[in-house]
């Protein structure tokens, strides 16, 4: 049972984090906030406190306060209509993605949803994609209801505009575990009534019972010719119509070959054919197909701005009342109401309130932007004080930002782009192996004619390219599972390949090198006594700027004081009398009355107290742990860039890690970012680029191949190739490396195969391929290929596991 | 020996019937999560009342 009397740090009985005011409590149990005390409070309530025994502190910070009427245009019909999945006469079926989902406690309180609010029926969780699927009585609750009663217990549902998109169901699709199934149904039974065969048992004596074998055979091996294996028909099929020889050509040429010699041998009665074989091989090759495309299911690849933005927006009208409405409804000329922490949908010009808009996600600047009335603020800004009003001058489709979209980078498939080495190997393969078969039948046509058809088709049953194919499955999975295990969710197979290729490294800057919503800060002038700090706390307590909440985390919280006179004076500072003091902060005009034009990286904060001036607090970027380590190294092996959308304020500290030759571009526009990338590949470079930002969405596109940077895997990133935890930003290198060892085992496990191969074409050649022979050379070398595989990336994986800085699950 | 045919025959359709039961698993989306459930039949079942959960079908492939 837990107790935290023995710790000497108090810790929030539901999250987890120290608590640092003791204001909250209930009986000894500690709360950091008054949100996850009221959290506490409903589910004990509810009776539902096993919450808390599954799991210690699992709940989520609830620091952060929900607006009240956030979810208020989840009452609006038509939106309900365009979110829910299903409806009868009572009932209504909604899947909300709960982001917050991360442990059994999770899961339990989610499926007691009940005892919360009585009008749901149902609610069942997928902890592998997040979600939560419920079902409610539409009669006695309501979808706001819903939404409402999951934030109340911390779960707040994550609804965008992507949740209204036409094609959002994606379906599981199950055909892939089917035909592994039937396939693997199939060649187990085959192999079982082939044993007669195997071992002479039925001697010819008994013609009868060998017949009834050989026809149940062919019965069995008909679901997996016609449907396991009609992927390696449809595929290279439609390869040689477009005049390209791929890997599932030979293999088809091959399946086709061997179930056409057997159905002969079969139906001749002169022998029993090579179906065991042939069932193996497509069990095999299914197999390592699916371990390959098996990728993170609660990872999308394929965000654009709609998962960013909101679904609803509130709409002034013109007699001044509220109207929730679907910002993809939103007209040029709605007057919008932008709450604190929201995101604003469509370009609009300020109207009314206090605008500070983050900007840092969509173009990149490090430090949010003041606005005042009149002026335009970019959708995709996110408000961070308090509530404003504006109006729409351009719909959201058109905006600034959304633009991007529109872009041809996001038309084209880069899948179709480059050909896999895979498919040139196999090509060179199946020369190589149709040469050998035609040297084969001029061979025996000169000297036993009776031969020929035997040795051919022998040769092309026993040595087609299924080794490579298995051998490209078997590493692609295995290494798609290792890099999950550091944070690397690549997007499908390709993406290693391509990284393996890579030469020029291109950074984005905010987000990216810097970490996200951190700051560097320090403290320049006279030593601070405990009570000189204690003020500048509690002034920069009092306003929202995001300089004086820097310094709030910065100065180590002591006591509440009294605070009397406190002003605000936008753009220049605050100052206020606290305890009898006067103390005044901000810009250095506003502080000591003149303007000092240095021009250094990072922003001041100058203080004085009582009219005497103490010091400054430099407010920087806080770069990530480790970054020069892993520049330094990258350095050896790229071309480094970095493409900034902030200012160049930076520059010369960026210069100090980078080094002075690497082209650094600043104030750079989504577009400019994706021309860039362009630029490089038009010059033969292979570009990897790295961001975090919606503005980063085109350059990731258009890259060879796109990280998107996240601190946290469940934040939304933009469109990519894959996915990298901040945490694990300084393994790239390796990690690079790592992938770049894909081709090297891929051939390590061909090779091996191809000694297989001579064996069986040994036998094969002199037309003297014994069905028994086929049957054990095709699963051992099915079987070392994997083992070989899963044994080389392991070890390759070993460099990487000695620098793993983050081992935690998910 | 023509028993052989009778229980080869037999044993087949047997295999047939657990391989229908497989598909079947698979196209009502058991294998969609395979996690979650692993994890909701150790919760206690004391404080609910109707208990909804769905049963976890094992169906096994045969050889």
């Amino acid at each position: 049972m837990y107790s935290n009397a023995t710790q000497t740090k108090v810790t929030c009985y539901h999250c987890g984090e120290d608590v640092v005011e003791k204001h909250y409590h209930i009986k000894e149990k500690e709360f950091c906030c008054r949100g996850c005390q009221t959290v506490y409070e409903i589910i004990n309530k509810s009776d539902l406190c096993s919450y808390y025994d599954l799991e210690q502190n699992p709940g989520i910070n609830q620091k952060q306060e929900i607006r009240k009427g956030k979810f208020d245009f989840l009452d609006d019909a038509q939106i309900i209509k365009k979110l829910i999945h299903f409806q009868d006469d009572t009932h209504q079926h909604i899947i909300f993605y709960l982001p917050q989902m991360h442990c059994a406690s999770c899961i339990w309180i989610l499926e007691h949803l009940n005892k919360i609010n009585s009008g749901i029926i149902k609610s069942q969780v997928n902890f592998i994609k997040k979600e939560v699927t419920i079902i409610y009585n539409f009669h006695e609750t309501s979808l706001k209801k819903v939404a409402e009663a999951l934030t109340l217990i911390g779960y707040e549902p994550h609804i965008s505009l992507n949740d209204v998109s036409t094609d959002k169901v994606k379906k599981y699709d199950t055909t892939a575990i089917v035909k592994l199934g039937i396939a693997g149904f199939c060649f187990g039974n085959i192999m079982m009534l082939s044993f007669p065969e195997y071992f002479s048992l039925a001697k010819s004596d008994d013609i009868g019972l060998k017949t009834w074998f050989s026809y149940l055979n062919l019965f069995l091996a008909l679901p997996v010719f016609f449907y396991s294996a009609s992927e390696f028909f449809i595929s290279g099929y439609k390869g040689l119509r477009q005049k390209f020889l791929n890997i599932d050509a030979p293999i088809a040429i091959a399946v086709l070959i061997t179930f056409g010699r057997s159905l002969y041998e079969i139906i001749s009665g002169t022998g029993a054919g090579y179906l065991d074989s042939m069932s193996g091989i497509v069990f095999f090759m299914l197999i390592g197909r699916y371990f390959q495309n098996r990728t993170y299911q609660s990872i999308s690849f394929d965000r654009d701005f709609t998962s960013y933005f909101p679904l609803g927006v509130s709409v002034i009208n013109e007699d001044g009342t509220e109207k929730q409405i679907s910002v993809a409804d939103l007209k040029v000329g709605n007057r919008i109401k932008i709450h604190n922490d929201e995101i604003i949908p469509a370009d609009s010009i300020l109207f009314l309130g206090k605008a500070t808009i983050d900007y840092s996600f969509v173009s990149g600047e490090s430090l949010p932007v003041e606005k005042s009335i009149g002026e335009i603020a970019y959708a995709g800004g996110k408000q961070t004080s308090g509530a404003i009003e504006l109006e729409v001058v351009k719909e959201v489709s058109q905006s600034y930002l959304t633009q991007l979209w529109n872009n041809e980078a996001f038309k084209e498939n880069k899948e179709k782009v480059k050909v896999s080495f895979i498919h040139r190997v196999s090509r060179y393969f199946t020369y190589f192996l149709f040469s050998i078969a035609a040297i084969a039948a001029i061979y025996w046509s000169i000297n036993d004619p009776s031969k020929v058809w035997g040795a051919v088709t022998a040769i092309l049953i026993v040595a087609c390219p299924c080794a490579l194919l298995l051998s490209a499955t078997f590493t692609n999975g295995n290494m798609i599972r290792i890099l999950n295990k550091y944070k690397l969710y690549v997007k499908n197979a390709s993406v290693i390949e391509y990284m393996s290729e890579i030469d020029t490294v291109v950074f984005d800057k905010t987000g990216t090198i810097t970490e996200q919503g951190k700051s560097e800060i320090s403290f320049q002038g006279i030593e601070l006594f405990e009570t000189q700090s204690q003020l500048i706390h509690s002034l920069a307590n009092q306003s929202n700027h995001p300089l004086s909440k820097s310094i709030v985390s910065f100065l180590p919280f002591s006591k509440r004081l009294n605070i009397k006179n406190y002003k605000e004076f936008k753009g220049f500072g605050t100052s206020a009398t606290i305890n009898g003091h006067f103390i005044k902060m901000g810009s250095s005009d506003f502080v000591l009355g003149k303007d000092s034009a240095q021009l250094i990286s990072g922003s001041r904060v100058y203080v004085s107290i009582d009219e005497e001036f103490i010091g400054y607090f430099i407010v920087k970027n806080a770069y990530r742990n480790g970054l020069e380590k892993i520049v330094s190294s990258l350095h050896t092996q790229f071309d480094l860039k970095i493409l900034s959308g902030d200012n160049s304020s930076e520059e010369n500290y960026l210069k100090t890690i980078f080094g002075n030759k690497t082209e650094m571009l600043f104030e750079q526009k989504p577009e400019d970012k994706l021309n860039f990338i362009k630029h490089l590949q038009n010059n033969h470079k292979k570009v990897l680029m790295i961001g975090d930002g919606l503005n980063d969405a085109g350059a990731l596109k258009q890259s060879n191949v796109g990280i998107a940077i996240s601190d946290n895997t469940n934040n939304f990133s933009p469109a990519c190739d894959a996915v990298l935890s901040g945490k694990n930003f300084t393994l790239l290198k390796e990690l690079v490396n790592y992938c770049r060892k894909q081709k090297t085992i891929i051939f390590s496990s061909f090779v091996l195969s191809i000694l297989y191969n001579f064996v069986g074409l040994f036998f094969a050649v002199q037309g003297d391929l014994k069905p028994v022979i086929a049957a054990i050379l095709m699963p051992i070398s099915s079987i070392s290929i994997v083992l070989l595989t899963t044994g080389l990336s392991s070890f390759y994986e070993l460099k990487l596991k000695k620098l793993n800085p983050d081992k935690s699950q998910f | 020996m023509s028993a052989i045919f009778i229980m080869i025959g037999a044993s087949l359709l047997l295999a047939i019937g657990f391989l229908i039961a497989f598909i079947w698993s698979v196209k009502s989306n058991q294998y969609e999560d395979d996690y979650t459930p692993s994890v909701r039949i150790l919760f206690d079942n004391t404080t609910i009342q109707e208990t909804k959960q769905e049963t976890n079908n094992n169906t096994k492939k045969t050889k």
